[in-house]
C-alpha cells in the first residue's frame, strides 16, 4: 500500500517538475475548462454547432500551414489557467512584501485584510495567512479532502486531492518536499498546516533579494500557486 | 503571452473561480489559437483585440435583449477577420474545409460502411 503510495506520489511530483505548465489541465485538451462536467451538460447544440465546424475548419488549416501547432494551442490554456487562477493570492503577497502595516494585518487576521479586495469566485470564512522565514517553511495541506482558499489561489491542482500528498505531507513532508524539487536545510523547522471547511490557509512566501527594486505588479507576476501552497520556496 | 488578455474591460473573456471558462471545446481551441498566433508574432495582440471589441459591439448594438452573450461567437468571429486582413487565411478556404469537415458530418469518428464490416478478433 505504502509502496502504491510512493509510487503515485512520484509519479504525481515528476510530472510537476517536467511539465510544470500542464499540471492544471490534466483534464484532456478538449476539455480545458477545469469541470469537465460542465462541458458533458453542454447542450449538444453546442459542441455539434457551427462555429465548432468553423473554428475546426480555420484550426486545421492553420495547423497545415505551420503557423500553429496543436499542442501549442493546448499549451496557452494551461499557461492561462495555472497564472490566472492564483493571481490573487499573488497580488495579496506582493503586497505583503512591500507594505508592512498590511503585511502585518494580513497576518493578524487574513479574512480581515482581504475583505477589501472583495474577491469572487468562492467563500474564504476564515484566512489563515503562515509567513514562511528563514528558519521556518509553511506547506498547506488538506487531510480530509481538498479545501482551499479558492478565491486567492482558483482551484485546486490534480496532486492537492490525491490521497498521497494528502497523507505523505503529514507524515513526511521533507520528503515530500524535496519531490517537488524543494530542498530544506535540517535546521528549518517544516510546519504542515491542515485545511478545513472553517479555515484555510495561504503561505506567505519569503520576498525575493531583489524585493525593494520591483513595484507590487511585478513582484505578483512572479508569485507561484505552488509557493503559496508551500510546495516551492 | 507578456501581452495577454486582459481579465477585466469589454474584451475580458468568461471566467469562474479564477479559470476560464469554456462552454465547448471549440471555444477554448479558438482562444489558443489567437494567443498563439500573437505570440508568434503573426499579428499584434492588440490589433486583434480591436477586431474583437468591434464585434462585441456589434453583437451589443444588434442582439436581442434576451439573447444570452456569446462571448466566443465574437472572439471567432474576430479571429477570422484578423486572419483575412493579414492575408494569413481567406474566408473561402475556411468554407472551403468547412465544407469537407461537414461532408464527413455522419459518423465520422465511428464506422458506419456496413458492407466492409471485419470482426475486430478471429
Amino acid at each position: 500500500m505504502l509502496t502504491d503510495v510512493r509510487r503515485s506520489m512520484a509519479l504525481h511530483s515528476r510530472r510537476f517538475r517536467t511539465s510544470r505548465r500542464r499540471d492544471m489541465s490534466e483534464k484532456s485538451p478538449q476539455a480545458t475548462h477545469a469541470s469537465p462536467q460542465a462541458l458533458r451538460d453542454s447542450p449538444q447544440a453546442l459542441r455539434d454547432s457551427p462555429q465548432a465546424l468553423r473554428a475546426e475548419a480555420i484550426e486545421s488549416l492553420l495547423i497545415e500551414r505551420g503557423l500553429v501547432t496543436e499542442a501549442d494551442i493546448d499549451e496557452v490554456i494551461a499557461r492561462y489557467n495555472e497564472r490566472i487562477g492564483p493571481m490573487n493570492g499573488a497580488r495579496v503577497v506582493a503586497r505583503a512584501w512591500k507594505d508592512p502595516a498590511f503585511k502585518r494585518a494580513l497576518l493578524a487576521d487574513g479574512s480581515a485584510a482581504i475583505a477589501p479586495y472583495e474577491f469572487e469566485g468562492g467563500q474564504v470564512d476564515k484566512l489563515v495567512v503562515v509567513e514562511n522565514t528563514p528558519s521556518v517553511h509553511n506547506v498547506v495541506v488538506c487531510t480530509l479532502c481538498s479545501c482551499y482558499p479558492w478565491a486567492l489561489l482558483g482551484l485546486p491542482p490534480r496532486w492537492y486531492k490525491d490521497p498521497a500528498y494528502r497523507s505523505r505531507i503529514v507524515r513526511e513532508p521533507r520528503a515530500v518536499l524535496r519531490e517537488f524539487g524543494v530542498q530544506l536545510a535540517d535546521d528549518i523547522q517544516v510546519r504542515v498546516w491542515d485545511s478545513s471547511a472553517e479555515v484555510r490557509y495561504l503561505v506567505l512566501p519569503q520576498p525575493p533579494a531583489d524585493c525593494a527594486a520591483h513595484d507590487e505588479a511585478q513582484l505578483a507576476a512572479r508569485v507561484t500557486r505552488d509557493a503559496m501552497i508551500g510546495v516551492a520556496r | 503571452m507578456s501581452e495577454g488578455l486582459e481579465l477585466t474591460g469589454s474584451a475580458a473573456p468568461p471566467m469562474q473561480n479564477g479559470e476560464l471558462v469554456f462552454e465547448a471545446p471549440w471555444q477554448g481551441r479558438v482562444f489558443g489559437i489567437a494567443n498563439e498566433l500573437a505570440a508568434r508574432g503573426a499579428f499584434a495582440w492588440d490589433d486583434f483585440r480591436a477586431c474583437l471589441i468591434e464585434r462585441i459591439g456589434a453583437w451589443e448594438r444588434t442582439a436581442r435583449s434576451d439573447e444570452p452573450y456569446r462571448y466566443y461567437d465574437c472572439f471567432l468571429a474576430a479571429l477570422e477577420t484578423i486572419l483575412m486582413r493579414r492575408g494569413l487565411l481567406a474566408s473561402h478556404l475556411i468554407g472551403a474545409r468547412e465544407a469537407e469537415l461537414a461532408a464527413r458530418e455522419e459518423g465520422h469518428d465511428h464506422h458506419h460502411d456496413h458492407d466492409d464490416i471485419e470482426p475486430i478478433s478471429s
